[in-house]
């Protein structure tokens, strides 16, 4: 079974439809890029996974979980608040705008989830989110509050803060869109070695060169629909639909 | 080449004139004098200066102090945690809450203090017994004594501005902080008292420290009920030896005193929760 399985998933905001049935599978361990124009639903979608947006119709099921909701009694129940962040435990996510908490040190950026969340012993938690800073290659920024760093260390806290609850899956929203242009490539690196050791990433973003070496597949999305799906090699190189080659046309 | 050379030398030579300031030596000479008259005055004026000291200390103004501090206390801490309670009903979900909220605010902020405090002080005259049937019950004249009088009229108008100031507190953290939270599996809860609480505090310690102060001075109006704060214990003096002014004075030290002691622990405040 697949790691996150999305059917006929729609959402609106207000009159106006976002997502208009988007079908998505991904497997455990891959690496799938959504691009698509500005506008799309990219975002949202991503959040739905989340639920930081409850989904109209259809369903997302995360490692067999429907999100938002307890199957019981062959019914759907929708979950509160607290049961809804249980969930989020195992789904971690990183944003465009990084979200660190601006009050704390990378280091307790990043022990935050696993102290307050999960309740570890902090000296446990404290040698991870070390580890973890090291493996971003920011440990000698551990004291450091974001204020203090640049984008590209932001948005490497934020991705250590996010696996420092040991999610089955990432999440991210266009990372590298908010960072001048010498910081992206930090951060891709570590999103890279990230995919190479077996995450299972789902990621936003218009850095085709990244989707090229990085996706096992690339979905394209056009006003909340899948318009083409496929190999990076397929859908970057020899986009079928017309939507997809008049918006690669412009990338390039 | 040469009358460049010429030119440094002359520059070594320049010598500096500071601009001068001559309407800032006038302007302070004006007011050093203008003090210095006030002073004058007040050493000419007929008052026992040596009294003060006493009354300053008196165990009447000292027991009027302690109930100052107890009530400015106790209604601006009950207030702050009610305008914790509005401001979340203010910002929830449930339209009824919003609504309660806003009726909340726009009673308690819109009555006078003093009104307030006269309504609760003289609730005996329309309900002669507090009670939830069932329950309890009590007559309101043990209930309403003047410290409850004045705490309730006190702290619920107070807390109608806190509610305010914590809402405004609690908007002006980004809705990203929130969500990154919420990313990484924390309850409503937890957000609340760990990532927005937390910064909200630089927008609210500001203005609330200033209603603090406005409420040390605040408790004066329970002088009217005859609670014995610091302007009550003052003519409770003056009322044996008429020296009125000397025990006004005592009592005016004392509000400097509290207003100081509190503007030096907002500074602390401030800085404690200021930006990194
Ligand atoms: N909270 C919201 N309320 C109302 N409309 C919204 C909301 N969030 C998104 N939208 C609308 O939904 C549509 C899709 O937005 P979304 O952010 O998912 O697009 P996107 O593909 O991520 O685009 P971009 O590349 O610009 O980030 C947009 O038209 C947007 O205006
Ligand atoms: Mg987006």
């Amino acid at each position: 079974m697949a790691l996150v399985e999305a059917i006929g998933v729609r959402k609106s905001f207000g009159h106006t439809e976002v997502l208009r049935g988007i079908d998505l599978e991904v497997e455990r361990g891959e690496v799938v890029c959504l691009l698509g124009p500005s506008g799309a639903g990219k975002s949202t979608f991503l959040r739905c996974v989340n639920h930081l947006e409850t989904i109209d119709a259809g369903r997302i099921w995360v490692d067999g979980v429907p999100v938002g909701f307890r199957a019981a009694g062959g019914k759907l129940h929708e979950l509160r608040e607290h049961e809804v962040a249980r969930q989020r435990r195992d789904v971690g996510m990183v944003f465009q705008r990084f979200n660190l908490f601006p009050h704390r040190t990378a280091l307790e950026n990043v022990m935050e989830g696993p102290v307050q969340v999960l309740r570890r012993a902090r000296s446990e938690v404290r040698a991870e989110a070390l580890a973890l800073l090291e493996r971003v290659g920011l440990a000698e920024k551990a004291g450091a509050y974001p204020g203090q760093l640049s984008g590209g260390q932001q948005q490497r806290v934020a991705i250590a803060r996010a696996l420092a609850m040991k999610p089955k899956l990432m999440l991210f929203d266009e990372p590298t869109s908010a960072l001048d242009p010498e910081l992206v490539g930090e951060v891709l690196d570590v999103m890279t070695s990230l995919a190479r050791d077996g995450m299972t990433m789902i990621v936003v973003t218009h850095e085709i060169g990244f989707a090229r070496s990085v996706a096992d597949r690339v979905v394209f999305l056009v006003d909340g629909a899948v318009v083409e799906s496929g190999t990076p090699a397929d859908v970057l190189d020899n986009p079928q639909q017309p939507r997809t080659q008049q918006f690669l046309a412009k990338v390039f | 080449m040469a009358s460049d050379l010429a030119q440094n030398d002359l520059r070594e030579e320049l010598v500096v004139v500071p601009l001068r300031h001559p309407w800032r030596w006038f302007s302070g000479a004006v007011i050093v004098l203008v003090i210095g008259g006030l002073g004058w005055a007040m050493a000419e004026a007929q008052i026992q200066w040596e009294d003060v000291p006493g009354f300053f200390t008196h165990p009447v103004m000292l027991e009027g102090l302690l109930n100052t501090i107890v009530l400015a206390v106790c209604a601006q801490g009950g207030a702050i945690v009610l305008g914790v309670v509005i401001a979340l009903m203010r910002l929830s979900a449930n339209p009824v809450a919003r609504w309660f909220a806003v009726g909340y605010i726009w009673l308690f902020r819109g009555l006078p203090v003093l009104l307030q405090i006269l309504i609760w002080f003289n609730l005996a005259l329309v309900f002669q017994n507090i009670s939830i049937p069932m329950l309890f019950s009590v007559p309101t004249n043990v209930v309403m004594t003047a410290f409850v009088a004045a705490l309730l009229g006190l702290g619920l108008n107070e807390s109608a501005y806190m509610a305010e100031i914590v809402r405004a507190g609690l908007s002006s953290v980004d809705s990203g902080q929130t969500e990154a939270a919420k990313s990484i599996g924390m309850t409503p809860m937890t957000t609340l008292r760990r990532v927005v609480l937390p910064q909200a505090m630089r927008v609210i310690i500001p203005p609330t420290g200033n209603n603090f102060i406005n409420m040390i001075k605040g408790t004066s109006m329970a002088s009217v009920i005859a609670f014995l704060e610091l302007i009550h214990a003052a003519n409770n003096i003056s009322s044996r030896n008429l020296e009125i002014m000397e025990t006004l004075f005592a009592a005016a030290a004392w509000y400097l005193v509290m207003v100081s002691v509190a503007s030096i622990g907002q500074h602390y405040l401030e800085r404690a929760y200021g930006p990194r």
